[in-house]
């Protein structure tokens, strides 16, 4: 089931956080983040020091005192586990929606494989089934397991993966032949094999790396936990050094004075939420109804600099449509529609298809065919038509048609060719028809570009990624439709190998392509590509070749990952440097707290005038505490990107959370400040 | 306008106008272009080569460059404990001044070595003319080491994938021999035509106006000022540094010292724009550090010229600025001009005694230590710049959601710990060293020459002048014993060399990877926002780092003063 509910909080999943945060505590979990780790070892040391208040210590301040900062940074652990507990809930209740497709399904496994359906099955279930077992199923199944079809062609409502009603024909061989687990047979009959072992489906990897089992770190985010753990390196330098310098000023200084400036310094707001961003980041990609491999792949997408897009479906609406009819010199309208309506009734094509809806005419009411014999579009001839009677009608490309009525010595109409260049040139395809080898006119065909996809790519301009669109087209035509879509390239006449040599070029130059693709002959291009995404349509090879799936088999899909890839790098980014903005305020806050006793003249520093030391230091610790739920739902949702260049970007992000990080910590200090004080 | 002010604005605009063409020279220079000194020195050149067997043409990768490297530095200082321990009985030594101490030898040869020139003896007594010359050796290559090790920056980061980066003897002769000699010679000429004197006689003698017989040390100290300021070197002939009035005579000496001083660090910018063809990246970066610059010149100035209000009180007219301390030929103007600028560059001369600066200049100069990044020493300040670029287009890179790149390389965990490393040490080396000094009050206490917070800062800025390889002192402190001696001896060690390796070999690491052509997604990093973000990383580092320790050293003097 598609879960598009985006709402934070919900109840059962705040519950799980809640009880996540405190399994959590656990140091050998909490090891593995060295910030909050460190927070975690004041906090206990904060313990140690409460108990020793409490029997009577005088030197550290009250138990009162001691037992609050405690609490605050307990607090402060609570909350940065309860984040990673929230990300963590929500993408597991993601991918719950998900597997309970997937629960116990009943199977016919063939016992002994023939062709043909006439072979003996038992009923097993779907838990038990290996790779490589073969079973059946017919109209009203639901499909056990991810698979690919070796024999027959079915109707299969995929609306409990993809959210989308319509029903897709899957088919053996070809590009369509992968089912999924969970979807439903709705006629005809299906052999599968089933192609993965249980417990290896796509499905199952990404529930793993949403709940952190195998989550691993990924490239950038190792690279900012090295700069994290250096600013806590500096802060431990800080504060282990003051304690001679203190000494040297005869300033002494409490222990909680020390570890609440310490929590304070080190970046823990982002500490405690980076794991979080990054579940984050995958569960919106799942939310996109895309199944990802790596957290790695998602931040590479925001990097890509090429996107390999093809034309059918992804830049044009389906495929190409007749659009006019141009009949020859000499040759009423009527009479070339009608032929033409005739050479395509028994084109199952779209085109063909296409052109029966152009003349909005019912052959049956005016044709009355004599045994037709209908001729079948072959790579040879290049045309198909139709035989009845004395007549032959054929429809074909422009030189198959001229070579045929030439052959028969009857001249090409110079009227018609000069309309097929120019529908060319127009990016539209030509369809001459010709009655017994005499050109009676031509069919203009045109693709249809998605409305709203030229303001797409413009967008994809401006973050940066060249779109290249992949066509078998002449390049004539692929000219006009690039022009027209605004894409900035083109592969014409593309073959398989054409993609994987662009691609090879692009990377050869230090770029990063992304590129989607369904069948089996992209596999190469799509295990080239640093993003790989296959339709869930698409063939087990091209699945297994990339390293994305959309489930949604939506070629635009491409656009909104790039989004979250970006997404995912900027809030870290604008959350590590509100993390350490911030500690501009909290050092006002406490250094004067610090030693305002010893040097009363410090007083001066006390730009916040506030109330005591001991409120100063407890109103930056509450502040330190409470800023990571306030942040929780920017970092579950993400910064939003906007496409309006990297250094207008940068500009807009170091005014929002650099001077926002700074400015913001002054205020909430104070106003805590004045609150705290109410009761010191 | 005040034509105090108006001097020191005229030098500043005189030093930028020179250091940009300077700038293209260093770099034609480093690219091995044709210049005009080539015929006078490449035979020259041929010979040192040939003698030392060495393959100027000899490509090296930023491993072996760095090898090199030690392996001369460390020729280098065991020659110099060598001659400075032995000085008593070495030649030219007309004065008889005796060898130093082992402790006093370690601390200088290593403190010349790398280019700090924290001077913990006084030139008049402490070493003969033989060591002087030997010293001014080191003012040279050592300069020429930093220079060389920027020039490997330069090569790194071309657009290229290669880990070929040039011959590192190479590089350093040819800083010395076209950059630092032929500006070294027209200085030396000016301060020998204005006073400072320029032979190998010993002392000599004068009998002043009161009567007295007053003794005066002389020798080639004209040759050993110009480059002690080129090479941004800083260790003076005269214990009291430019403050001498034979090693600093007039307004006119002073202005050329200051040139000497600033251009180098400058011109080094605009070569690195020059040399990579991103004259804007050059800009962009001398914006960044001009601006750090004036914001602690500026204010230093308003301080000093404001004098001490403390005296002022006690009725003596104080309107001629906060005049102890500083020379009444150069005024108060000039001196804290000077102050901030021998700080944030690497020379660590004086003209004036920073011990007794208001408060807060003594902080100002010590930020400009602390950060080591405005202008920097010759070479060592576009390493220490470096790395405060790799750290803001890390953090930048992130900010617009893409994998962070610099001059089309890919930043990545590697360098990333690299730079936290180099990052770390200075605040590591200037915090453990100060806290340490603090904590064995029995040893240190009596070589302040203040209590309170005012003695502290005198520790606080003798470990950040030896981490920032500045080599200016505080003064004030007792600093010729066996504690200051090794312990700033190594952080001298561990501040000269880290922060050059750790640069250059993520410049190395960058070279070999792929380069990736721009697009429109690259965030631009010779833009003016870009340039801000830079800003924003040293300012906060800084002030994250140091603002306890400040807070308890001039900040405290400042209030209590007040």
């Amino acid at each position: 089931m598609k879960n598009k509910d985006t709402s934070l909080f919900q109840k059962d999943l705040v519950n799980e956080a809640l009880k996540q945060a405190f399994v959590k505590l656990n140091p050998k979990i909490m090891f593995r983040n060295p910030v909050m780790f460190t927070v975690e070892i004041g906090t206990a040391i904060m313990l140690v020091v409460s108990i020793w208040t409490l029997m009577g210590e005088k030197s550290q301040g009250s138990f009162a005192y001691n037992f609050t900062v405690f609490l605050v940074l307990l607090l402060t652990l609570l909350f940065a586990n309860f984040a990673e507990g929230l990300a963590e809930a929500r993408g597991k209740a993601q991918a719950d929606s998900l597997r309970k497709t997937r629960e116990e399904t009943p199977a016919k496994l063939v016992i002994e494989n023939k062709a043909g359906f006439s072979v003996s099955t038992r009923q097993v279930m779907s838990a038990s089934m290996r790779k490589g077992d073969i079973f059946i199923c017919e109209a009203g199944d639901n499909i056990a397991t991810d698979g690919e079809i070796i024999e027959g062609l079915a109707t299969i409502d995929e609306s409990a993966i993809t959210g989308e009603s319509a029903p897709v024909i899957r088919e053996a061989g070809g590009d369509k032949s992968s089912v999924t687990g969970g979807t439903k047979v709705l006629s005809d009959k299906i052999k599968v094999m089933v192609t993965t072992e249980p417990g290896e489906s796509f499905l199952d990897k990404m529930i793993a790396l949403v709940e952190g089992a195998s989550r691993q770190k990924t490239p950038n985010e190792i690279a900012l936990t090295i700069l994290l753990a250096g600013f806590t390196l500096v802060f431990i330098i800080v504060c282990v050094t003051l304690k001679p310098f203190a000494d040297h000023a005869n300033t002494p200084i409490t222990i909680a004075a020390f570890i609440s400036l310490f929590v304070c310094l080190i970046p823990t707001t982002i500490g405690g939420l980076l794991s979080a961003i990054g579940i984050a980041g995958m569960d919106r990609a799942l939310r996109a109804n895309v199944i990802t491999k790596s957290g790695k792949a998602v931040e590479t997408a925001g990097d890509i600099d090429v996107l390999l897009l093809d034309k059918t479906g992804t830049i044009t609406i389906g495929n190409r449509k007749a659009t006019n009819f141009y009949a020859a010199k000499g040759v009423t309208d009527n009479h070339f529609i009608k032929c033409a309506v005739l050479s395509s009734i028994a084109d199952e094509t779209p085109e063909g298809k296409s052109i029966l809806e152009l003349a909005n005419l019912n052959p049956s009411t005016y044709a009355n065919l004599n045994n037709p014999t209908f001729i079948k579009f072959t790579a040879e001839t290049r045309s198909s038509g139709v035989d009845f009677d004395e007549t032959r009608i054929r429809k074909g490309a422009f030189d198959s048609i001229r070579n045929l009525t030439t052959k028969a010595g009857n001249k090409f109409p110079a009227e018609i060719e000069d309309r097929t260049k120019a529908i060319s040139n127009n990016g539209g395809t030509p369809l001459v028809v010709s009655e017994n080898e005499k050109v009676l006119g031509v069919i203009e065909l045109q693709d249809i570009i998605k409305p709203g996809i030229s303001e797409r790519f413009e967008r994809l301009r401006k973050m940066g990624v060249k779109t290249v669109m992949v066509t078998g087209d002449n390049p004539l035509t692929a000219k006009f439709i690039a022009e027209k879509a605004g894409v900035d390239d083109f592969i014409a006449e593309a073959k398989p190998e054409d993609k994987m040599n662009y691609i090879k070029r692009e990377q050869e130059s230090g770029k990063l392509v992304a590129m989607m693709g369904d069948g089996t002959n992209d596999a190469p291009a799509l295990a080239q590509a640093d993003v790989g995404v296959a339709m869930n349509s698409g063939t087990q090879a091209a699945k297994e070749a990339g390293n994305m799936v959309d489930l949604d088999n939506d070629p635009t899909k491409l656009i909104e990952i790039v989004e979250i890839g970006k997404q995912l790098l900027m809030t870290r980014g604008t959350l590590t440097t509100f993390s350490i903005a911030n500690d501009v305020a909290k050092y006002f806050a406490i250094i004067p707290a610090l030693f305002i006793a010893a040097i009363p003249a410090l007083k001066g520093l006390n730009i916040m005038d506030l109330h005591s030391p001991e409120s100063a230091i407890l109103s930056a610790v509450i502040f330190n505490a409470i800023i990571i739920p306030i942040l929780i739902p920017l970092a579950l949702k993400g910064v939003a990107y906007k496409p309006i260049g990297a250094s207008a970007l940068l500009r807009r992000n170091l005014f929002i959370y650099g001077l926002g990080g700074v400015v913001i910590p002054f205020l909430g200090i104070k106003v805590i400040d004045l609150l705290v004080s109410i009761w010191l | 306008m005040n034509t105090e002010i108006f001097g020191i604005i005229a030098m500043f605009i005189l030093t930028v106008a020179f250091a940009i063409p300077f700038g293209k020279y260093i770099a034609k220079v480093y690219a091995g272009e044709k210049t005009s000194l080539d015929p006078v020195f490449n035979p020259i050149e041929k010979l040192f080569f040939k003698i030392g067997g060495i393959d100027e043409k000899a490509e090296m990768n930023w491993k072996q460059h760095m090898f090199s490297m030690i392996t001369i530095n460390m020729v280098w200082f065991v020659l110099g404990m060598f001659v400075l321990m032995n000085q008593g009985w070495l030649p030219l030594n007309p004065d008889g001044n005796p060898g130093q101490s082992a402790d006093l030898a370690f601390n200088t040869s290593i403190s010349f070595v790398v280019n700090c020139n924290l001077q913990h003896y006084s030139g008049e007594s402490g070493v003969s003319y033989l060591s002087q010359l030997f010293l001014m050796f080191l003012h040279f290559v050592t300069a020429g080491t930093g220079m060389a090790a920027a020039a490997v920056l330069f090569l790194a980061l071309r657009e290229r994938t290669t880990d070929k980066l040039g011959n590192f003897y190479n590089l350093m002769v040819k800083s010395c021999t076209r950059i630092l000699l032929p500006l070294s010679i027209v200085v030396a000429s000016i301060l020998a035509f204005n006073g400072t004197p320029m032979t190998f006689e010993g002392k000599d003698t004068i009998i002043n106006m009161q009567g007295d017989t007053v003794q005066v040390s002389t020798g080639p100290v004209a040759a050993f000022v110009a480059i002690k300021h080129l090479g941004t070197n800083g260790g003076g002939y005269y214990g009291a540094n430019s403050a001498h009035p034979l090693e600093n005579p007039n307004y006119l000496t002073n202005m050329t010292e200051m040139f000497s001083q600033m251009v180098i660090p400058i011109a080094m910018v605009f070569a690195f724009g020059f040399f990579l063809k991103r004259r804007k990246m050059g800009w962009m970066i001398f914006g960044v550090m001009t601006a750090g610059f004036l914001v602690l010149t500026i204010p230093t100035i308003m301080w000093e010229n404001g004098g001490n209000h403390a005296i002022t009180a006690m009725g003596i007219d104080n309107s001629a600025g906060a005049m102890e301390g500083k020379e009444v030929r150069l005024g108060s103007t000039a001196s804290a001009f000077w102050s901030i600028a021998t700080t944030v560059i690497s020379t660590g001369s004086i003209n004036s005694m920073h011990d007794s600066f208001t408060p807060l200049s003594g902080m100002t100069q010590l930020l400009g230590m602390m950060t080591n990044a405005f202008y920097g020493g010759v070479g060592a300040g576009m390493l220490n710049f470096f790395i405060f670029i790799i750290l803001a287009v890390f953090i930048s890179g992130l900010m617009v959601g893409r994998t962070p790149e610099f001059m089309g390389k890919k930043i990545e965990a590697r360098e990333m710990k690299i730079a936290m490393i180099v990052a770390l040490l200075h605040p590591f080396l200037i915090l453990v060293g100060t806290a340490l000094a603090a904590a064995f009050p029995s040893i240190t206490s009596a070589t302040l020459a203040n209590p309170g917070f005012h003695g502290f800062t005198e520790m606080l800025y003798e470990y950040t002048s030896s981490s920032a390889n500045n080599g200016s002192g505080f003064e004030g402190l007792g600093d010729n014993n066996p504690w200051w001696n090794i312990s700033t001896g190594f952080v001298l060690i561990l501040s000269r060399y880290i922060p050059i390796i750790g640069p250059i070999a993520i410049a190395g690491l960058l070279a070999n990877k792929k380069y990736i052509p721009e697009s429109a997604g690259t965030l631009k990093t010779d833009s003016s926002t870009f340039g801000i973000m830079i800003l924003a990383v040293i300012v906060i580092i800084t002030a994250l780092s140091f603002f306890p320790a400040l807070t308890l050293g001039p900040i405290a003097e400042y209030f209590t003063l007040r």
